[in-house]
């Protein structure tokens, strides 16, 4: 939706209250909004209604293979950083039934899946979230065949960006120049300010349904010292990444050097267990079942995430591709880091972080590069 | 009005089964609506047996100017399913998809087609497009090798080919019967024996991994341009259009920017263990 150049009629200022007409405005609209709310000790993203939905007060400490969530002291509702969800399963279900099949007289017949029935509000979504999904844009509509199922969801969406203000232990954005400031492909950004005492949120208007919505709800004008704190949050936020990753040739880097004796030593501790690859906004690999009633009488495909740390991934008669954990583990960050930019033009990784803080042994893929940069740097490694 | 899914198949019938070997059938396929779709020798479809799955299979041809052949071995569920397929049967048929063998550069020039195993059913939907203009090329030779004299497939269409004065067939196996009086041993010692130019040849391989990788060293060492010679890779692949992730090869999707490679373009990726 957000399509096109909007001039803008400045930012505005919303309160909470504001912040509740948003949603009920969208809600009014058609949208089911998507935002984040606390399931099973993290933050997650699920439908909600409600201001009183949000995380309010909470934060999250991340390192690698670490989450906790702890309280904040303060009433922020967006005061914490990315978690196990990402925005993908939204656009690309991990379960989503492709087609049915049916016996006739004559032999069978197929199915369609009917259209999506909901239009989705992303609320909360971040700079290198709204990176990621440009990022799937690229590879479910951007080839030959483009994917029906992730267009007809992708076309409806309404997107309230947030303006990070509370990066994690993870998070590397600002090496990977995804944010932490959203600047476009949003219809409305917030960026919560805290300051002052008062509660309330800067809104930039980023498309011409965004600037429909926000005229529908309370709002003043944003002054001089909104603007002021509003880049405060940004320039904090940037300031204090938690992670960095030197991005500096890194396609030859990873592509020149796929004998690095690195790769055995990452195998040694990764369990190939594949959460990276769940957690990760813009892995988009999947595999199909196929299942029949037990009449015989119908039977349905299906498509699924998948990971290239699974064994079955790279399964060709007769057995696997790629047997090692060493195999598969130089698969998936050479492809992210390296192969994308020859495949989708681009890096395959936003830096938000989420693999190392989901990986139950905390490799962090900022770590790698550099073990293996420094590494070639030394003059003993030929 | 809904843009196509790419996701779901075509239904076609089958028009005619011929057994190839006591494990391989040669489909010959013809849609239930509209037309065969146009492709290009060297792609592949994707075949959907009901209930089953779907694997990707080559296009071995046309048969004449009828049904769209697929020949199938029987090795995974899917496949033994499609093996069991009688006249009549409907399956799910979507493509084609990926590269095509590179004929009409292949013009002018000298041709080899170099085949192991199930990799002739590919190779003969170059062969015969080739041969029906057979003045457009110089010397033509198809090398052939199977495990054994049993698993030889297109019979009485190679007896045809063998026939001819304007194409060497060399035909060899791993393991002989004692009725075969054919040569023994692998396909790449047969380049040796065969008559062509070449820095004016064009060598197409498509086979088990192993075997193309030393016919492409054989090719090679007699002077054929490494960017000269084309092979046909095989990886797991789901959806054929490069959204499932599965095939990658370095930076290439064999589903997209193969199957149908240079050997300059993956010579290095071919020597990369697991890549």
């Amino acid at each position: 939706m957000p399509e096109g150049h909007v001039p803008t009629a400045g930012e505005a200022i919303i309160d909470r209250e504001g912040l509740q007409a948003l949603l009920d405005a969208l809600g009014a609209r058609g949208f089911s909004v998507i935002g984040p709310r606390i399931r099973d000790e993290a933050i997650v993203y699920a439908p909600l209604r409600n201001v009183a939905d949000l995380p309010e007060g909470w934060t999250d400490r991340q390192d690698g293979g670490r989450y906790r969530l702890e309280r904040r002291g303060d009433r922020a509702l967006f005061g914490y950083a990315v978690g196990p969800h990402s925005w993908k399963q939204f656009l690309f279900p991990p379960r989503q039934r492709l087609w049915q099949a049916r016996r006739t007289e004559a032999g069978f017949d197929l199915l369609e899946e009917p259209p999506p029935s909901e239009r989705w509000a992303f609320l909360g979504i971040r700079a290198c979230e709204l990176h990621a999904l440009a990022i799937q844009d690229r590879v479910f509509l951007g080839g030959s065949h483009p994917d029906r199922s992730y267009a007809e969801r992708r076309r409806d969406l309404f997107l309230v960006a947030l303006q990070c203000g509370e990066p994690s232990g993870t998070c590397f954005c600002v090496s990977m120049e995804t944010g932490p400031k959203a600047s476009s492909g949003f219809d409305l950004a917030l960026t919560e300010l805290l300051g002052d005492g008062s509660h309330r949120f800067l809104v930039e208007v980023g498309s011409r349904a965004g600037e429909e919505i926000l005229a529908a709800i309370p709002h003043r004008s944003a002054g001089e010292a909104d603007r002021r704190e509003a880049e405060a949050v940004l320039d904090s936020t940037a300031s204090r990444m938690g992670r960095t990753l030197d991005t500096r040739g890194i396609r030859e880097l990873l592509q020149d050097h796929p004998e690095h004796p690195r790769w055995e030593e990452v195998a040694t501790r990764c369990l190939a267990c594949a959460n990276c690859t769940m957690v990760c906004p813009t892995c988009f690999c999947s595999t199909v079942e196929d299942h029949t009633a037990l009449t015989g009488e119908s039977a349905e495909r299906t498509r699924l995430w998948d990971s290239c740390f699974s064994l079955d991934f790279s399964y060709l008669h007769g057995g696997s591709v790629r047997k090692e954990i060493r195999s598969r583990y130089r698969q998936w960050i050479t492809h992210k880091l390296s192969t994308w930019f020859d495949q989708f033009g681009s890096s395959g990784c936003v830096g938000c972080g989420r693999c190392i803080t989901w990986c139950p042994v905390g490799i962090d893929i900022t770590e790698e590069v550099r073990a293996i940069r420094s590494s070639l740097l030394e003059p003993t490694h030929a | 009005m809904r843009s196509p899914d790419p996701f779901v198949p075509s239904l076609f019938r089958v028009d005619r089964v011929r057994r190839e070997s006591a494990d391989t059938v040669t489909l010959g396929l013809l849609p239930i609506q509209g037309e065969i779709p146009a492709f290009r020798s060297g792609q592949f479809f994707m075949l959907y047996a009901f209930g089953i799955g779907e694997i990707p299979v080559s296009v071995s041809g046309l048969w004449g100017q009828g049904p769209l052949l697929h020949t199938v071995r029987a090795v995974g569920p899917v496949s033994q399913a499609l093996c069991r397929l009688r006249p009549g049967d409907t399956l799910g048929v979507r493509g084609p998809y990926g590269s095509p063998w590179p004929l009409p550069q292949a013009e002018g020039g000298d041709l080899l087609l170099i085949a192991g195993g199930l990799g002739l059913a590919p190779l003969r939907s170059a062969l015969l497009p080739a041969l029906a203009e057979r003045e457009r090329y110089g010397r033509i030779a198809l090398l052939y090798g199977a495990r054994s004299p049993a698993d030889l497939l297109f019979g009485e269409e190679r007896s045809d080919w063998s026939s001819r004065d304007d194409l060497q067939v060399e035909v060899t196996v791993d393991h002989a019967s004692p009725a075969w009086r054919g040569s023994v041993g692998v396909v790449p010692a047969r380049i040796s024996h065969t008559r062509f130019a070449p820095e004016r040849t064009h060598a197409f391989v498509c086979g088990p991994e192993v075997m193309m990788r030393y016919s492409a060293a054989a090719l090679l060492g007699a002077g054929v341009p490494p960017a000269r010679i084309f092979l046909s890779l095989e990886r797991n692949m789901k959806c054929a259009f490069a959204v499932c992730g599965r095939c990658q090869f370095g930076s290439t999707f064999i589903c997209r920017d193969g199957p149908v490679f240079a050997y300059d373009r993956i010579s290095r990726l071919l020597s990369l263990r697991e890549l």
